[in-house]
């Protein structure tokens, strides 16, 4: 198999000790990892800690008409039971959510989903707050639930949503991009129009660890200290203090070390609010971890998008217009955690990375009776569905021209000189050289043997499949001037101070999930400033600690807070700068950079440390004029302009005749998310969004029964890829800095996750081309390409 | 009830309840919080431990039938400050991300390893495969293996 960077076997580089930020680098957070001294939030133990359990609704859509707690208080070890009443009374019932709608903390009127929290108990164990749930008697009146999201529009549908005040129906927005009458034009003279109903199916992040708190209130001081699994501590303490009316500067919210979020860890779930709730009122530090029933049926779901989409092209194959109206199902509380003027997150690049004449998009969102949530799921805000929908659809094309799907994306791209490049919904992609990036992958994959091949097994029917997708991402959350949450503007902080003896501490805002930010950070400040990466300690999830910013998610990191890194470690070194200029006793001008030292030009001899200018930084004797001592800085960057990686994928698929079994023989991944800090990083990333590609493909799926039960409640019914199910990961790539970026990187934490889903389901489509099939939804799992391949249509979900 | 055992070469002597898990009584009561919990269906492997040399997932052993037997954890792994070979293999080959499958994974990995000193990827792909891992793909892991795999034999054979 090709991989590049492939490590050799006998021998590791390792720049860990030199001043050189970029290049493979092992990991600084692995040690602890290693030997089990990782701390992650479930195993901060306190003196005198207690344990919440959340009891849940067992019914999608029921009025609660009474709840019974006397039994559940009496029972031995329990120390307080809480239901929606009780949060009533303190105003706590109901929290906003990141879109800015509400949802109930515990539900006081009604359930409206499977899983919804009802009340909990605190007790001295895990053991006992779980038994005495068993105990607590709710009363429901169970009403019919909304679960088929095509019916949830119809006149007479049940109203989830009536705590809304003049809500009717379940209507929950509507949005619209593009230009509708100019791409009607363009369609209406076009030699092909190509039409396919897609459908995302509703999947789950579910990371390994699952969601929980320990909530440490302490009462005199009157200062909550909050440990969670969240992946944006900062922007979460703030909504604390707006939800329960704590003052901001007594909230620390720590974020210890995270078992995977892929935007699991997003949103703040009622359970956090509960062990906030449950330490107040027991006034002693209580933990709350769920289950992963709890985690799959109640936390951020993702995709759940109904798409059609229609492509319109000449008869020679180029493309001219795509048009798509959304069906999109949002549960029973709008939880997305979008910026706020994108309802719909970035899916409106569902261009993709074609040159075209026209686009236009209509969408309408509903409220049904399933978890809320929405972004989730290393979706870079829904490009995760825009790509899907462009990638398959364009596939359909090549199908209906009898074109290769190579040279159809070939034909149309988007050209190099065509950058920076305004697409037909007003984004600006800010660099790309698309055909190399194709080239690579299809030379790794040696694309024309494989259709040879393919031909041959074709012949002896075998069913022999091989896809492709080529993706451009918009990552990077974003520029202030029109991206927010709840009115905190996308921007990131970061702070870095030189200590007497060369030695640097760096702050973040952004919350490493396993992407290894303690690594790269340390690396692309070393690159600034000359400071060998071991010598440089990333702080980073303690809202005591570190500087404002919104957190990681939406391949953020990166692009916003690598750019502020940059920066930063920049300004410290113009002021290194102008010291080292007086010690040298040079003008600043005379002086250039030497990766680690200033050098009088022409005369290298002459020269000062990084860390001999900072041991005179916090020294005796004067400082030049208008210097302050210390040598540190801090920055809040706020990005220009989003950031556009792209990459060019091909999977190669066989299924079994016999049993309709999809395997994987092998996938090509060429990425470029322009420069690359540690290209072993970046690799991890990549082959880890396969692995969630060929998951949501080919196996996972939250689904619903007709009462709303939810059919993906557990790992046994929720299907994850093993070792078993994935090849080994074929990598490579190309480099298309990013102009705007102050180190040119773009972000490539989701590009896999988005960019695999279709080039596995072209794959399968390509392969099932015998039986006359154009397309087929997700999850391939046996059954549904077993009736793919007898003409039998998938069944709605 | 009381209970008595091996963990990683410490006699731990402990007033427990009888249904509690073994992966609880590691965790809450040893405080031994490298082994991890991640499923209720014994799907995931984050729990792995070792029961008298042999990987089993301590979510679905309670504490009561560890008694009188050696439980190892990933906290057993390093002899002292000298990692084991395959945590030394994880490190190199980047065969970890968030850490939390990993102690479960390498308690596996080492237990193949003692048995079958050079596996082949497929090996390697199988003894693995009762356990998640939703960062890393797997490719890595499986070379983080073949590293441990080729450095123990060099060890040897000097």
């Amino acid at each position: 198999m090709t991989t590049v960077e492939e490590p050799k076997t006998t021998t590791f580089d390792d720049n860990d000790q030199t001043p050189v930020g970029f290049g493979r680098m092992l990991r600084k957070e692995d040690p602890r990892l290693l030997r089990g001294r990782g701390r992650f939030t479930d195993d901060v133990q306190l003196p005198g800690m207690l344990h919440l359990a959340i009891l849940r609704s067992p019914f999608a859509h029921a009025r609660v008409v009474s709840v019974d707690t006397s039994a559940a208080e009496a029972a031995p070890g329990v120390k307080a039971v809480v239901t929606g009443e009780t949060l009533k009374g303190l105003g706590l019932a109901w929290m906003p959510t990141l879109s800015n709608d509400v949802q109930a903390v515990l539900a006081t009127d009604k359930v409206r989903f499977q899983g919804q929290e009802v009340a909990f108990v605190v007790a001295e164990d895990r053991y006992a707050a779980r038994d005495a749930l068993e105990l607590i008697d709710v009363e429901y009146e169970v009403l019919d639930p909304v679960i088929d999201v095509r019916r949830s529009l119809e006149p007479g549908a049940p109203l989830i949503r009536d705590d809304l005040e003049g809500k009717t129906d379940n209507h929950c927005f509507d949005w619209e991009t593009g230009d509708e009458a100019e791409t009607e034009a363009v369609f209406a003279r076009a030699d092909v129009v190509v039409k396919e109903d897609i459908v995302y199916p509703r999947v789950h992040p579910a990371p390994m660890e699952t969601c929980g708190a320990v909530a440490d209130f302490d009462a005199v001081e009157g200062k909550l200290k909050l440990w969670s699994t969240t992946q944006a501590p900062h922007a979460h303490r703030t909504l604390y203090a707006i939800v329960a009316g704590l003052p901001e500067h007594k909230i620390q919210v720590i974020a210890p070390d995270i078992g995977g979020g892929f935007g699991n860890k997003v949103p703040i779930y009622p359970g956090y609010v509960c062990a906030i709730v449950g330490s107040i009122v027991t006034g002693k530090p209580v933990k709350w971890m769920e289950d992963r029933s709890e985690n799959l049926i109640s936390t951020g779901f993702a995709r759940d998008y109904i798409m059609r989409g229609e492509i319109a092209a000449t008869r020679d194959g180029k493309i001219l217009a795509i048009r798509t109206n959304v069906l999109a199902d949002h549960g029973a509380f709008n939880g997305t955690a979008a910026p706020v003027k994108y309802p719909a997150g970035f899916f409106g690049v569902f261009t993709g990375s074609y040159d075209i004449e026209a686009a236009y998009c209509k969408m309408t969102a509903v409220y049904t009776n399933k978890a809320p949530g929405g972004v989730a799921y290393a979706c870079s805000f829904r490009i995760t569905e825009a790509v899907y929908l462009v990638e398959r659809i364009v596939d359909c094309l090549a199908a209906e021209l009898d074109m290769d799907p190579a040279e159809l994306r070939l034909k149309n791209f988007i050209q190099p000189d065509q950058f920076p490049y305004t697409t037909k919904t007003g984004w600006v992609y800010d660099s790309g050289n698309y055909e190399p990036t194709m080239r690579q992958a299809m030379d790794i994959a040696g694309y024309a043997e494989l259709r040879a091949e393919q031909a041959e097994k074709r012949a002896r029917g075998e069913l022999m499949g091989i896809g492709i997708s080529f993706f451009t991402e918009a990552v990077g959350a974003g520029p202030r001037k029109n991206m927010d949450i709840l009115g905190l503007g996308m921007a990131d902080g970061c702070e870095l101070r030189v200590h007497p003896t060369g030695k640097a501490v760096v702050r973040l805002s952004v919350k490493t999930q396993g992407q290894g930010h303690e690594t790269t950070f340390a690396q692309i400040v070393a690159e600034e400033i000359g400071i060998p990466p071991a010598d440089i300690e990333v702080v980073h999830g303690d809202t005591d600690q570190t500087p404002f910013g919104l957190g990681t998610y939406g391949s953020r990191s990166t692009p916003v807070s690598g750019a502020a890194a940059a920066l930063v470690a920049r300004k410290v070194r113009d002021k290194a700068q102008i010291i080292a200029s007086a010690m040298l006793e040079v003008t600043v001008a005379d002086l250039e950079w030497a990766k680690g030292a200033f050098q009088v030009k022409g005369d290298p001899g002459k020269s000062v440390t990084i860390q001999q200018i900072a041991m005179r930084a916090h020294g005796a004797g004067d400082l030049p004029e208008g210097i302050e001592g210390g040598l540190e800085a801090q920055i809040c960057y706020n990005p220009s302009n989003l950031t556009y990686p792209h990459g060019a994928y091909i999977c190669v698929v066989d299924i079994d005749p016999g049993t309709a079994q999809v395997k994987v023989r092998r996938f090509i991944a060429v990425d470029d998310c322009g420069t690359r800090i540690n290209p072993m990083i970046i690799e991890g990333q990549v082959h880890g969004g396969l692995t969630d590609g060929v998951g949501m493909a080919l196996m996972e799926m939250i689904a619903f029964d007709e009462d709303g039960n939810c059919l993906g409640a557990s790992l046994m019914d929720y299907l994850i890829p093993t070792a078993l199910e994935v090849p080994d990961w074929e990598t490579g790539y190309t480099v298309t800095p990013s102009p705007h970026h102050p180190i040119g990187a773009k972000g490539v934490g989701e590009s896999a996750t988005v960019g695999s889903p279709p080039a596995i389901v072209n794959a399968v489509v390509d392969a099932l081309k015998p039986f006359g099939v154009r397309h087929a939804d997700m999850p391939l799992t046996p059954s549904r390409v077993w009736d793919a391949m007898r003409g039998r249509a998938t069944p709605p979900i | 009830m009381q209970v008595t055992m091996m963990v990683n070469d410490v006699e731990v002597t402990r007033e427990i309840e009888g249904r509690l898990l073994l992966v609880h009584f590691l965790r809450d009561v040893l405080s031994l919080t490298g082994t991890h919990w991640g499923c209720d269906t014994s799907n995931c492997g984050t729990c792995v431990v070792w029961l008298d040399g042999e990987p089993v997932k301590s979510c679905t052993v309670l504490a009561a039938m560890a008694g009188g037997h050696e439980v190892r954890t990933v906290e057993g792994l390093a002899k002292g400050s000298e990692l084991d070979p395959i945590q030394e293999g994880f490190r190199q080959c980047h065969g970890l991300q968030c850490g939390f499958c990993t102690p479960g994974m390498m308690m596996t990995c080492r237990a193949l390893l003692d048995k079958n000193p050079d596996p082949t990827d497929a090996e390697i792909r199988e003894a693995i495969s009762g356990q998640i891992c939703r960062c890393t793909g797997y490719s890595t892991i499986v070379r983080s293996v073949r590293w441990a795999s080729v450095h123990e034999a060099a060890a040897v054979n000097q």
